[in-house]
């Protein structure tokens, strides 16, 4: 990250700094880890928020738009939900602190554990010059769970990592590592209970071996005045497959980066993205993509929506490796723009260091189609609801790809929710 | 039931005029076939009187059961049970047939002040609907018209059609892409909806579709014009001389 010393600190860098001081106090960790703790926020402290001058952040100027940050407040609580989908295995982080779980079938590890005893430093890291997050996250990080999938696991039940806060800080993080042949479903669901204005930061850190089937699902249902910085990191190993869907429907101020490594010959990525934006959302999602070896494949589609005054940004990069021979990778975003005051901004780009391989990109952006709109009503649906009805088809049509009826209804459920109110 | 007084109409985003002054009345329990050349303004009739906004009429009105549609958008109109099965209905991704079915339905009824259907009424209607026009459940899956073949979309429309029980039916070109067979079943499927209460405007340029629609009136539709009405023996006539000598009879 570019130094900024000629720039005034905002008065959310001041609150960081200050809250950092204050919660030092009781932020868990062996020597190792404080010591990383505190290079990172000095790292914070010298370079600043990043701003549109670092490339990656150049539509998501968090220096200007991160206004304040909400105090950390120990006596805040919140609620578990029930489960997502009936019958999911529920590891419950309330106001960012880990609930004691035992697990027969895997192990469910508090991550305050890990940093107590100095095991997490190794990992703790910010993992690149731009990344923000991974330095906000390891500076403040209190908990999460790390989860270990044993090798050939068979776990029907999904796992659903149920984050839910009440406002102020939430900083979690959750190193899951998925053994070779084991087939698993994780529902990673970040949620606001009623409360005040918070700032999240959150960071799944995933290692999947070779030849493991997961479907890992992203819920983000953060609150109307809600921060939230997530961070998914994935290394995907030989034959493995991974289904990510990574879904949107809340918070303010929104980046969601995905950094997934395809390292193993064979493995297969399929990565969709369902983001509803509205009201004064900025809504960021930003993916690096790395296919680092022979023969891996990945397809990816973006769906925004994107109401009143409400900003989408898609930044998409594919690297593919010089000898990354047969890699094939598919990218498309599309955006359905449905005010003149919202805004959207998509930048797909490919690096290709190999020669003998498939990929491409593409992104539209337009309006409802009038013929679908028409033909609706002339079936006799009014048209606000053939307009909603429209829309919610736009996002289907993805989530459907998903091909798990119970996950697909609930998925489908939120999206209907947030539709009705915001449409 | 329907009547069509002097009217004209044109595209809304520009000046093209292109139903010029067209008259038509068509009775409860009537089959009126409409021909014409293409281009003549057919589909463009059959928008209007489903109330697609693309179009505008400038003069002239279009009453239905006495009343004046024009102010009416085309929910409204398809809710007072005027129905346009499309010549190419278009595919809608990520709309479920069935979905769309049941919110068709319902809304029809909910704005005409009925009960809405119960889930299991609606799939058993369905189901009955479908099986009579040989349609296979398969399709009534897939999202709305996508992938289906250029039959199967109009057998959907039929299915539509018997499904949501409208008072005028409006029919633009359901011959076209139809092989013999399945001709016949969309035909059977339309004559088993004909009564005394219900009117049908048959649109098609061929005779054939009238050999198993047996219409009550023709009327050959040009320029924008109806030109000629008759009964069915006109669409013999116009099958076997073309249209040029019914349009030079106009123009004299
Ligand atoms: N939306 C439109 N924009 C431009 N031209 C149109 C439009 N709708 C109809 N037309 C023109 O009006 C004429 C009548 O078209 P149409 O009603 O489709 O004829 P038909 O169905 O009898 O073949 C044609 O010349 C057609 O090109
Ligand atoms: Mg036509």
């Amino acid at each position: 990250m570019t130094i900024q010393s000629n720039t005034r600190q905002t008065a959310a860098e001041t609150a960081l700094v200050e809250a950092y001081t204050t919660q030092l106090s009781d932020l868990p960790g062996d020597p190792d880890v404080l010591t990383l703790r505190d290079r990172l926020l000095d790292d914070l402290k010298t370079a600043g928020l990043p701003t549109r001058r670092i490339e990656s952040w150049h539509y998501t100027d968090l220096k200007t738009l991160l206004k304040d940050i909400p105090a950390f407040d120990a006596k805040k609580g919140a609620k578990a939900l029930s489960p997502f989908v009936g019958g999911a295995t529920v590891l419950s982080v309330l106001q960012g602190k880990a609930n004691e779980t035992r697990q027969d079938a895997f192990t469910a590890t508090r991550y305050s554990e890990s940093l107590t005893d100095g095991s997490a430093a190794a990992r703790l890291d910010a993992v690149a010059a731009d990344d923000a997050i991974g330095r906000i996250n390891a500076a403040f990080v209190r908990d999460g769970f790390t989860l270990e999938i044993p090798a050939d696991a068979e776990i029907e039940a999904p796992i659903e990592i149920q984050s839910i806060h009440t406002g102020g800080q939430v900083h979690t993080r959750f190193p899951v590592t998925i053994g070779a042949g084991a087939r698993v479903t994780i529902i990673e669901r970040h949620i606001a209970g009623e409360g005040d204005a918070a700032f999240v930061s959150s960071i799944s850190d995933v290692v999947i071996g070779a030849g493991a089937d997961v479907t890992w699902i992203v819920l983000q249902q953060q609150g109307a005045a809600d921060t939230f910085l997530g961070q998914i990191r994935v290394d995907l190993g030989a034959d493995a497959k991974l289904k990510l869907f990574d879904v949107n429907a809340g918070g303010k101020l929104v980046r969601q980066e995905l950094r997934i490594d395809a390292s193993g010959e064979g493995a297969e990525l399929t990565l969709r993205g369902v983001n509803l934006i509205g009201g004064e959302q900025h809504n960021d999602v930003t993916l690096v993509l790395g296919h680092n070896v022979p023969n891996t494949s990945s397809t990816d589609v973006f769906r925004y929506v994107l109401f009143d005054r409400g900003r989408g940004v898609f930044q998409g990069m594919i690297r593919v490796a010089p000898d990354a021979q047969k890699t094939d990778a598919k990218m498309a975003c599309n955006t359905l723009l449905l005010s003149d005051d919202a805004d959207f901004a998509a930048k797909p780009e490919l690096e290709i260091f190999a020669d003998d391989v498939v990929c491409g990109h593409g992104a539209t952006v337009a309006d409802i189609d009038d013929n679908h709109l028409y033909y609706l009503r002339a079936r006799g649906i009014p048209e606000n609801k053939a307009r909603a009805m429209l829309v919610n088809a736009f996002v289907a049509e993805v989530v459907e790809e998903l091909e798990d009826e119970p996950l697909v209804e609930a998925l489908e459920e939120v999206i209907s929710n947030w539709l009705e109110k915001h449409a | 039931m329907l009547e069509i007084i002097d009217l004209h109409a044109k595209i809304a985003d520009t000046d093209t005029e292109i139903i010029r002054g067209l008259n038509l009345t068509v009775k409860a329990g009537e089959v009126a076939a409409i021909m014409g050349p293409n281009g003549s303004g057919k589909s463009t009739l059959s928008y209007i009187l489903s109330g697609r906004e693309d179009y505008e009429v400038t003069s002239g009105d279009i009453r239905y059961n006495g009343e004046s549609i024009l102010e009416l958008d085309a929910s409204e109109r398809a809710a007072k049970g005027i129905f346009l099965a499309f010549q190419y209905p278009v595919e809608i991704p990520g709309v479920a047939t069935m979905q769309f079915l049941k919110v068709a339905m319902n809304e029809q009824r909910k704005a005409r002040g009925e009960a809405e259907l119960t889930t299991p009424e609606f799939i058993r209607t369905v189901k009955e609907g479908a099986a009579k026009l040989k349609i296979d459940p398969d399709m009534l899956k897939r999202p709305l018209n996508v992938g289906f073949s250029g039959g199967e979309k109009k057998r959907a429309e039929i299915l539509q059609m018997a499904l949501l029980e409208p008072k005028l039916c409006v029919l633009d070109e359901t011959d076209s892409g139809l092989d013999i067979d399945a001709l016949k079943i969309v035909s059977d499927g339309v004559n088993a909806l004909r009564s005394p209460d219900r009117a049908f405007v048959v649109i098609t340029h061929y005779q054939r579709l009238l050999e198993h629609i047996v219409p009550d009136t023709v009327h050959v539709l040009y320029k924008g014009q109806i030109i000629r009405t008759g009964g069915k023996e006109l669409a013999l006539e116009l099958e076997a001389n073309g249209y040029a000598d019914v349009i030079g009879e106009a123009a004299e």
